[in-house]
């Protein structure tokens, strides 16, 4: 019974790490940028739903709606005023530029709510399903996030393949310029990847404190790590491939860390990817893409 | 337009970066307490350097605080007066530390009672064993600070004593317990304890059923297989010797499965009470080792007084550290019978000897005896947390 708890728990922290990832690859496939601040676009999302709900006292739905807001709004407002000007630049240029806005955000966070922890409530109120005689133990936020995580990437395939925007964007992201010269506002469809990205952030914030309850300025920097790593580690730019990533991933380490060593889970977890990346450098549903001379 | 919002944006982000460094407090370094009473043996000097301004403040701050609160009722009682003085070391080990405890033997220091910090204290004490001064750490907890030399001793518990203090408990406690250890072996305080704990708990006999559920600074995020881990072994007592933001995560997690063992933590768990948004029920019956309890009745005065001279601040263990030291030394000096005018290397003799040999009881533990390196023993206080609040433990 072990080995299925273990699993679970894998399957739990994957999907968070799944939504995450979503957001990274819809970015980086649209925009060609890594932007390292989506993690701590994740934790302003957690301190927004924090807030709202314990200093408002409002209902958890209230407060993920208002982080979802917030986030859309500083994504956008992030996307015009620190990487459009970079429009064109090389890619390194605007790489900094994301770690720094990623400093920026930390320390802001820092200033506003201090560093001190904050404890989570989560917006689970379910109890949690007892199998077995108690040894098996299945959460509502396991729940929770597995159905989110499936329902954002279905969602997010249906917008890119069916509407207008989302065949825009996968025009942009062929290829930008013939994209523009077919009369497709470039701007605008990067700006709406980021709006995007950031509610989905938001979401991946309010589902990581459910499940993780520790709310500090630099809680989205690690996961958001693993989120990138879990984007590459199923292909970068692949929506199904960020899913599977994620859920690889959180699997592994929970296996490693039950089995083998907690100390060296994330070397082991890190060696995984090594060998399938060597196998398969695109990840494992990565499209291979011919560069162009 | 574009121009000025970008401008306004540097502006702001330069505004940021400063903005968290406008609460170091002015440098206050000269504290000197009330000079000797006329017609009495000259006062004996004791110096102490921290981190009175940058990051660290908070500690430094804190030592001096307790230590004055010391200082004032000893030269109020009369008899033996003490002349006190602090200075900065921003808690830099390298030079400043020296610096700073060179400005204190200028000033014609015989007793050190620093440092602060673990650096600093590392970078004083090889100084203080060729000086032959006598230097007794408040706060200093790595065992390497104690081992320098046998001038040295410390009044925190060291990391590893305080696994073994933790061990001991527990087989006084819950000698038939099932036990889980979750810890962080990134953390040199946190992995200390551990080795000490396991080695004692092993010479005791007692049941550690888990003791490889370690996570470390890069995968804390889950501590959920940890956990499961423990209740998969069927633990009954879950020793946390880590930090409380961590512990809050444990806590949590281990309700939502429903798992309820007695959970026992060290000092890094003071402050659980005080984490925002954090359901203080789920740590009911939680029991901890805390090396000073601030609602105790023996402490009231001293939180009292340092309440009065610090702005309403509740003291720290800290605070408490720094005001059992000055006592130590006190007691030790009235039972030497030394004095202002004895030589800071008798008076460095003279201790050694009374602290080889004395017992003293104070807030941050009753008991407290030194071995011949200079580490402290001490029975901890061990407190329950009931409806919200600290209980001695039955």
């Amino acid at each position: 019974m072990q080995i299925l708890q273990y699993l679970i728990n894998g399957i739990s922290i994957g999907a968070v790490y799944a939504i995450i990832a979503l957001g990274y690859t819809m970015v980086y496939g649209i925009a060609k940028m890594l932007n390292f601040a989506h993690g701590d676009i994740i934790m302003v999302g957690a301190y927004i739903s924090f807030c709202v709900t314990n200093y408002l006292g409002l209902p958890a739905w209230v407060s993920v709606i208002a982080a979802m807001a917030v986030c859309t709004i500083l994504g956008v407002v992030i996307e015009a005023l620190a990487y459009k000007p970079l429009r064109g630049t090389p890619s390194l240029a605007v790489l900094i530029t994301a770690i720094g806005v990623s400093y920026f955000l930390q320390n802001a966070a820092q200033l506003i709510w201090s560093s001190s922890t904050k404890n989570f409530t989560s917006i689970v109120t379910m109890k949690p399903i007892s199998l077995m005689d108690g040894k098996l133990v299945i959460t509502g936020e396991v729940l929770l996030t597995v159905a989110t995580s499936i329902l954002v990437m279905v969602g997010l395939s249906l917008f890119t393949g069916k509407t207008r925007t989302g065949k825009a964007m996968r025009a942009v992201a062929e290829d930008r310029d013939a994209a523009q010269l077919m009369g497709i506002n470039v701007n605008r469809t990067i700006s709406t990847t980021f709006a995007i990205g950031s509610a989905l952030a938001a979401v991946a914030g309010v589902l990581l404190c459910s499940t993780v309850p520790t709310l500090m300025p630099t809680t989205g920097s690690m996961p958001g790590i693993r989120a990138f790593t879990a984007a590459v580690f199923g292909g970068i730019g692949s929506i199904p491939g960020a899913m599977l990533g994620g859920i690889l991933l959180g699997i592994i380490e929970t296996f490693s860390k039950a089995y083998l060593s907690t100390q060296f889970s994330d070397a082991i977890v890190f060696s995984v990817l090594i060998i399938i990346l060597l196998v398969k450098p695109a990840g494992l549903l990565g499209k291979q893409i011919q560069e162009k001379v | 337009m574009k121009k000025l919002i970008a401008m306004l944006l540097a502006a702001a982000l330069v505004l940021t970066v400063f903005a968290g460094c406008g609460k170091t407090e002015p440098a206050a370094e000269e504290t000197t307490a009330a000079p000797a009473a006329e017609g009495t043996a000259p006062a004996i000097k004791i110096g102490v350097t921290g981190p009175l301004t940058g990051d660290n403040s908070e500690y430094g701050l804190a030592v001096r605080g307790g230590m004055e609160i010391a200082v004032a009722e000893i030269n109020a009682k009369g008899g033996l007066q003490i002349e006190f003085k602090a200075e900065d070391d921003e808690a830099d080990g390298s030079d400043k530390a020296v610096s700073a405890y060179n400005a204190l033997k200028d000033w014609g220091m015989q007793i050190f009672a620093g440092a602060v910090t673990t650096g600093s204290s590392l970078a004083i004490a090889p100084e203080t064993v060729n000086d032959q001064i006598f230097m007794l750490t408040p706060s200093a907890s790595a065992e390497d600070v104690a081992l320098t030399g046998p001038n040295v001793y410390q009044m925190c518990f060291t990391d590893p004593n305080q696994g073994a203090a933790a061990a001991d408990l527990m087989k006084e406690k819950w000698p038939d317990a099932t036990i889980g250890v979750i810890y962080d072996s990134s953390d040199a305080y946190s992995s200390g304890i551990v080795d000490g704990f396991l080695s004692e708990a092993s010479e005791l006999g007692l049941n550690v059923a888990v003791s490889d559920a370690a996570f470390t600074q890069d995968n804390k995020a889950d501590l959920s297989t940890q956990v499961t881990k423990c209740k998969d072994a069927g633990c009954d007592l879950v020793f946390l010797p880590f930090y409380y933001t961590e512990a809050s995560q444990v806590l949590t997690y281990a309700n939502t499965i429903g798992y309820t063992p007695t959970f026992f933590g060290c000092d890094g768990m003071d402050g659980i009470l005080n984490v925002e948004g954090f359901d203080t029920t789920l740590a009911e019956g939680l029991a901890l080792m805390t090396p000073f309890d601030a609602n105790a009745e023996s402490a009231k005065s001293f939180v009292d007084q340092f309440k009065a001279n610090n702005g309403g601040k509740i003291p720290n263990q800290f605070a408490a550290d720094g005001y059992d030291v000055i006592y130590a030394i006190y007691n030790a000096c009235v039972a030497a019978g030394v004095d202002g005018s004895t030589p800071a290397a008798d008076v460095c003799a003279a201790l050694q000897e009374q602290f080889a040999t004395m017992t003293v009881d104070g807030l941050t533990g009753t008991n407290m005896t030194w071995d011949e390196n200079g580490m402290i023993s001490k029975t901890p206080i061990v407190v329950v947390i009931e409806n919200g609040a600290y209980v001695p433990m039955a």
